[in-house]
């Protein structure tokens, strides 16, 4: 593994995807992260001969559709032979997929972690873990960087390419190891279950447990310091593992691929997050655009053409009588000629400015990462493993 | 598209007759742009209008054309306010009303580890921020609250919140707390969702998803659905046969002859625009086939010269205007 970080950059997706064992796709919401990253396993397992596995850790479930397949959970599931047949490859590697279920790897991993078959059972049927794991979004960031720090130790892949939540969660993804191994070895959370612990109910005397009875009342707090007190029976092995995962992230078998269309919005979100992970040292192996407007927009002879269009297109329709419309009287072949050759010339010029933006955009963005990489337009949204392989081919080399 | 479609079923609350207005779609699709042009309408039609935006590193203020937005609402213009949110901030003001007491001094552990407290143990954050949300509703502070709300992905789980607490705290101050907020929530006259999507496929999958589990996991009522970034038909029916002919060889001469030797490039550009019109068909089709009865569907065009900005909100005012009518 050592020699690999002394390798140079990879010039290609090729290249990266052959070096490391890890690839974090990352950016905004609806920019294609998952079509990308799914593409880019099914490339790698078909190209490259490599068994992979793409996890999906967006609450969204997406994944699945572009993968043809209807419905896969947190269990890992090899992509059947029968839909590489269907896309007309025969694949050298294996593809895998597995959706994140945060319950699930939450069970999973209290089933794992837990001292004694007691505790274990006195986790599962605690109100709060059963709301926390459940409900709420934060522990969803813990859990999917635990499971692949699990998946990847398991040794069961030769590379695993992980989509995450839209950008602003991806920090919160990355911290969030740090953030749980702070809060079990935060002073509030021994202040919290201190009375309990000590089996001191008079409280009353003490502002804060007044204060605190006050707001959430008693039997929360009970119920908030028999969670805490469990799960500090698994605190070593908590913060050990989220020490060892912010160092996997951070670690030379892993990279960042950070997607994006050239939208405003989606273009900034981009640039603090390539920001962001240059000042934290992760590895940014490439930027993918995605989405983007062909060049010839921006001509300057097909310019001035829209112009005239734009402008004259009544000359124009009248120097085209008698070659086209011959089922139209001469009035609506007029009419709609000089409509047709309008709409022509000023749609150009409309998706000229989109085009320009785009220009704009591209150059300031791609002057962090070592590769960059554009995908045109498809004409049809990818759902099928022939699809991906056709996207993954555009910016493989 | 019709004013009706607009307007709903009758016995529906109106868009903006509403107190509280969520603003959720799946992440770029224009949320933000969205509730801007909302708050901007309605401060328009005279309602004191207040705009949240939950994410704190959101680009609202850009929208709104301010400069950077904080806890406190700022006068964006005549009533339109709009505020960013802050959950510690959420939890003093909080604290403050609800203890009557000076509190900073004695809470002086929990100040400083809220960070703690707020990242790790979840749905604190969640609550506070629909806490605060419901507080000026309930105090009457603004005639309409719209909120630049969570991503797709995350809006459930906020939404839901005061359910959760509630189903954990059984008595206490939070448990006064979380009936009155739920009330609110539910309450269809006060509390609508809006949904924001784009005519693409995994967009309209998210929105029909979405709109699925807002009504089973949680009682807040789907008030709309905005589609953006419609993009624009450019011919009639009968004219893509006549734009077919004009790339025969002959025709395509005298364009070139006429309107100069870019003119190849320039039809290849329509075709592109057809291709793309025409490939959000489908998604449109089934975004209206899936979702419930009688939701009021609005059309927002694509804005070519610009998606950001004022002047793109006030555009978009513009045209929910006309879908809203009134």
């Amino acid at each position: 593994m050592a020699d690999r970080s002394r390798r140079d950059e990879p010039s290609t997706l090729e290249q990266l995807c052959a070096s490391k064992e890890i690839i974090v796709s990352t950016g905004s919401g609806g920019v294609g992260k998952t079509t990308t990253a799914a593409a880019l396993a099914a490339t790698a397992a078909t190209n490259l001969g490599l068994k992979v596995l793409v996890l999906t850790v967006d609450p969204a479930r997406r994944l699945a559709t572009a993968l043809g397949m209807e419905r896969f959970g947190n269990v890992e599931t090899r992509v059947p032979a029968e839909a590489f047949e269907e896309a007309g490859v025969d694949p050298q590697g294996e593809l895998w997929a597995a959706m994140l279920d945060t319950k699930q790897s939450w069970d999973d991993l209290i089933r794992q972690h837990a001292p004694d078959a007691e505790t274990r059972d006195a986790i599962l049927a605690n109100p709060l873990y059963q709301n926390i794991t459940g409900k709420f979004v934060q522990s969803h960031d813990y859990v999917a960087m635990e499971r692949l720090y699990e998946i990847h130790t398991s040794g069961r892949y030769d590379l695993i390419v992980v989509d995450t939540p839209p950008t602003r969660n991806a920090v919160d993804f990355l911290d969030a190891p740090e953030r749980m191994a702070d809060f079990f070895s935060s002073r509030l959370l021994r202040w919290l279950i201190a009375p309990y612990r000590s089996r001191v109910v008079g409280v009353a005397s003490r502002p804060f447990y007044s204060v605190a009875d006050r707001i959430l009342g008693t039997q929360f707090l009970e119920d908030i310091a028999e969670f805490f007190i469990l799960f500090q029976s698994m605190y070593d092995g908590f913060v050990e593992r989220a020490d060892a995962v912010t160092g996997l992230l951070g670690s030379n078998v892993t990279s960042f691929v950070v997607v994006s269309t050239l939208e405003v919005a989606p273009a900034r979100e981009a640039e603090y997050f390539l920001q962001l992970l240059t000042e934290r040292r992760y590895h940014v192996g490439a930027l993918v655009l995605n989405k983007t407007l062909p060049e010839f927009l921006l001509d300057r002879d097909a310019t001035d053409s829209a112009k005239v269009l734009a402008k004259d297109a009544a000359k124009v329709a009248g120097e085209l009588d008698g070659l086209v419309g011959d089922d139209l009287t001469p009035e609506q072949r007029r009419a709609h000629l000089t409509h047709v050759l309008g709409e022509v010339g000023s749609s150009f010029l409309d998706y000229q400015v989109v085009a320009r933006r785009e220009a704009e955009q591209r150059s300031e963005l791609s002057a962090v990462p070592s590769l960059t990489c554009s995908i045109p337009y498809f004409s049809d949204d990818i759902h099928s493993l022939a699809g991906l392989l056709a996207l993954g081919g555009t910016i493989w080399r | 598209m019709t004013s009706s479609a607009a307007a709903g079923a009758p016995g529906r609350p109106g868009l903006l007759d509403r107190k509280l207005l969520f603003v959720t779609g799946k992440g770029g699709v224009g949320k933000t742009s969205v509730a801007s042009a909302l708050g901007l309408l309605a401060a328009r039609r005279g309602l004191r209008t207040l705009v949240c935006e939950v994410d704190p590193k959101g680009d609202l203020s850009d929208f709104l054309g301010t400069g950077t937005l904080r806890f406190t609402p700022t006068e964006v213009r005549e009533n339109l306010y709009a505020m960013s949110m802050d959950t510690e901030e959420s939890l003093r003001e909080y604290l403050r009303l609800q203890l009557k007491v000076p509190l900073l001094a004695k809470l002086g552990p929990l100040a400083r580890t809220f960070d703690f407290i707020a990242n790790a143990a979840p749905g604190v954050k969640e609550i506070l921020t629909v806490g605060k949300l419901t507080y000026e509703v309930r105090e009457r502070h603004f005639d309409l609250v719209v909120v630049d709300a969570s991503a797709t992905g995350h809006v459930v789980g906020q939404l839901a919140s005061p359910v959760a607490i509630n189903d954990l705290v059984k008595v206490g101050l939070v448990r006064n707390q979380t009936d009155w907020m739920i009330d609110l929530l539910t309450d269809p006259a006060t509390t609508g969702v809006v949904v924001v999507t784009v005519p693409e496929e995994m967009p309209v999958a998210e929105t029909i998803e979405l709109i699925d589990r807002l009504r089973t996991e949680t009682r807040i009522d789907v008030a709309s659905v905005v589609v953006n970034r419609v993009l624009p038909e450019l011919f009639a029916r009968n004219e893509e046969a006549l734009f077919d002919q004009l790339r025969a060889p002959e025709p395509t001469e005298v364009l070139e002859r006429v309107a100069g030797p870019g003119v190849g490039k320039v039809m290849d550009g329509a075709e592109l625009a057809v291709e793309l019109r025409r490939s959000r068909v489908p998604h449109l089709t089934r975004l209206r086939e899936h979702l419930p009865e009688g939701l009021p569907v609005l059309y927002q065009p694509y804005l070519f010269t610009r998606s950001h900005g004022v002047r793109s909100t006030a555009r978009i005012a513009d045209s929910l205007g006309e879908e809203l009518g009134g």
